[in-house]
């Protein structure tokens, strides 16, 4: 076990945010967190990481445990030079293999010279998913990671890191609203609106009561639409 | 040589823009410009203070410096209306500063000293206190340099690799504090947050790296003070807006030489795609 988070109760003053949050997190899985706007699902992440302070309950990290977090947008202001390549040695470990790791995710070698606050929706994104590699993390946190990305784009990333997955083995909790991509990619589905509403298979999620009464039903051909995109590296449909 | 008033108040003024240039950067990339003002006026309290309890005007100043910057960092995340509340808190103290000093006699005219600066009239002491300041300052920018930039560029980032962002951004304002304390003396405190972001601001067109900025920032801090000093003595004009003028005027300079090398590679760029 990884993460393992019991009853865990978080509060903005009198506003409970998180209520009751029971949720395990193991090796090599993917998680994925979805929920309307303000249900909590960024606060969880700050109970984990450890940036907020927690009302009540548990959030237990396996000792030792490296989490890579990959946050929506960075606060940089056009008043602070910083290259793609000296903000990635701002990580904790700048060894040089952590680097080729994080290279490997640009995909690009001039983007390591342009300033960060030139970089595009997408190329920020693999920018920080490249930083969060670079301490070579046990756990990934991907929070809406595909913000301000089309649909081929977000694919793309999704497909980054089910690679990272197969490569490092390191385990994956994001918070996404891709619905289709995210259903179809990950092992377990947690719904969350405040509590937790429902949780398993994405596709018992996606059956749910709970979940068609906040998503509504069209899922299933977002579904599909997943599994359309992956046909056109695949063999064809 | 520290008995030559000039030669003291040389290395009065290289100190302090020396301390003020790399706590300057972050002060610009955080936009804590309001936040630094706020300090400064809540420094001209403590002077007035400690000129009517008789005290140390040094820590007159960084004692009410320092209250100011903890009392805004407690109320950080706990108040929407940060940016009121520190206008009202540094004008509250800078008006009751000035009206505090009027029931003293005779220090009215001293007063415009700590308003404008007075580094003709540095002491040794003074010198000292200042590249104390300096250390101080220094040290803790370069021990905390990672994670500072790392807090302002994501909080939740930084927490993620062990930080403690609240406590990081505690050593920016206590910095702050010192810088503006060793700075009165030389710059007043009406003038203290241009030596922290003029500079920065001049080095942001010519570098790429924050590293560089600091160091930019820096050398261009102390040419300000070096020359503005000298200017002061051939034009016989006050010393601490003399420097803050020279300061402004390389700012002026490094915009306008940064529009011209734009447009010029700019013209390159476009002769080599056509």
């Amino acid at each position: 076990m990884l993460i393992e988070i019991k009853k865990l109760n978080v509060a903005y003053g009198t506003k409970t945010v998180l209520e009751n949050i029971t949720l395990t997190l193991s090796e090599n899985e993917i998680v994925t967190i979805v929920g309307p706007n303000g249900s909590g699902k960024t606060t969880l992440f700050k109970a984990i990481i450890g940036s907020i302070p927690i009302k009540s309950g548990k959030v237990e990290i396996k000792q030792n445990l490296k989490i890579g977090y990959v946050p929506q947008l960075l606060n940089i202001d056009r008043s602070l030079p910083l290259t793609v390549e000296r903000f990635l040695k701002l990580a904790k470990s700048r060894n040089d293999q952590g680097f080729l790791r994080a290279k490997q995710i640009l995909d690009s070698d001039d983007l390591l010279s342009k300033q960060v606050s030139n970089l595009s929706a997408g190329q920020l994104q693999r920018v920080l998913l490249g930083y969060a590699l670079m301490n070579e993390p046990d756990v990934l946190l991907l929070d809406e990671a595909t913000r301000g990305l089309d649909q081929p784009g977000s694919a793309a990333f999704y497909k980054k890191i089910e690679e990272i997955r197969k490569t490092t083995g390191c385990a994956i909790l994001m918070i996404s609203h891709d619905l289709h991509v995210v259903m179809g990619a990950s092992n377990r589905v947690i719904c969350l609106n405040g509590h937790i509403c429902c949780q398993g298979e994405p596709k018992s999620v996606a059956a749910s009561p709970e979940y068609i009464s906040m998503f509504g039903s069209k899922v299933e051909g977002a579904l599909a639409l997943y599994h359309h995109n992956h046909s056109h590296e695949g063999k064809g449909s | 040589m520290l008995d030559d008033f000039m030669v003291r108040a040389a290395i009065a003024g290289i100190g302090v823009a020396l301390a003020a240039a790399p706590l300057g950067c972050f002060v610009v990339w955080r936009r804590m410009a309001y936040f630094g003002e706020s300090t400064a006026h809540a420094a001209l309290l403590g002077v007035s203070l400690s000129l009517l309890f008789e005290f140390s005007v040094f820590f007159g100043a960084i004692f009410l410096s320092l209250l100011m910057t903890s009392l805004v960092t407690l109320a950080q995340g706990r108040s929407l209306f940060l940016d009121t509340l520190l206008g009202v808190a540094g004008h509250m103290s800078l008006a009751t500063g000035l009206v505090v000093v009027s029931f003293i006699s005779g220090v009215r005219i001293e007063l415009m000293a700590y308003l404008i600066g007075d580094i003709l009239s540095v002491s040794k002491t003074d010198v000292l206190l200042i590249w104390i300041g300096l250390l101080i300052v220094l040290g803790l920018i370069f021990w905390r340099w990672s994670a500072l930039l790392l807090c302002t560029l994501n909080e939740d980032l930084a927490a993620s690799s062990g930080l403690n962002p609240r406590r990081e951004s505690y050593a920016l304002t206590i910095g702050l504090a010192v810088v503006v304390a060793v700075g009165i003396k030389v710059v007043g405190v009406l003038l203290i947050i241009s030596m922290l972001i003029i500079p920065a601001a001049s080095a942001r067109s010519l570098v790429s790296t924050p590293e560089k900025m600091a160091v930019f920032a820096s050398v261009i801090g102390m040419l300000s003070a070096v020359l503005g000093l000298n200017a002061s003595y051939v034009f016989d004009t006050p010393t601490g807006p003399s420097i803050v003028c020279v300061a402004s005027l390389i700012f002026i300079i490094t915009l306008v030489l940064s529009f011209f090398v734009g447009q010029f590679s700019g013209i390159i760029k476009t002769e080599k795609e056509s």
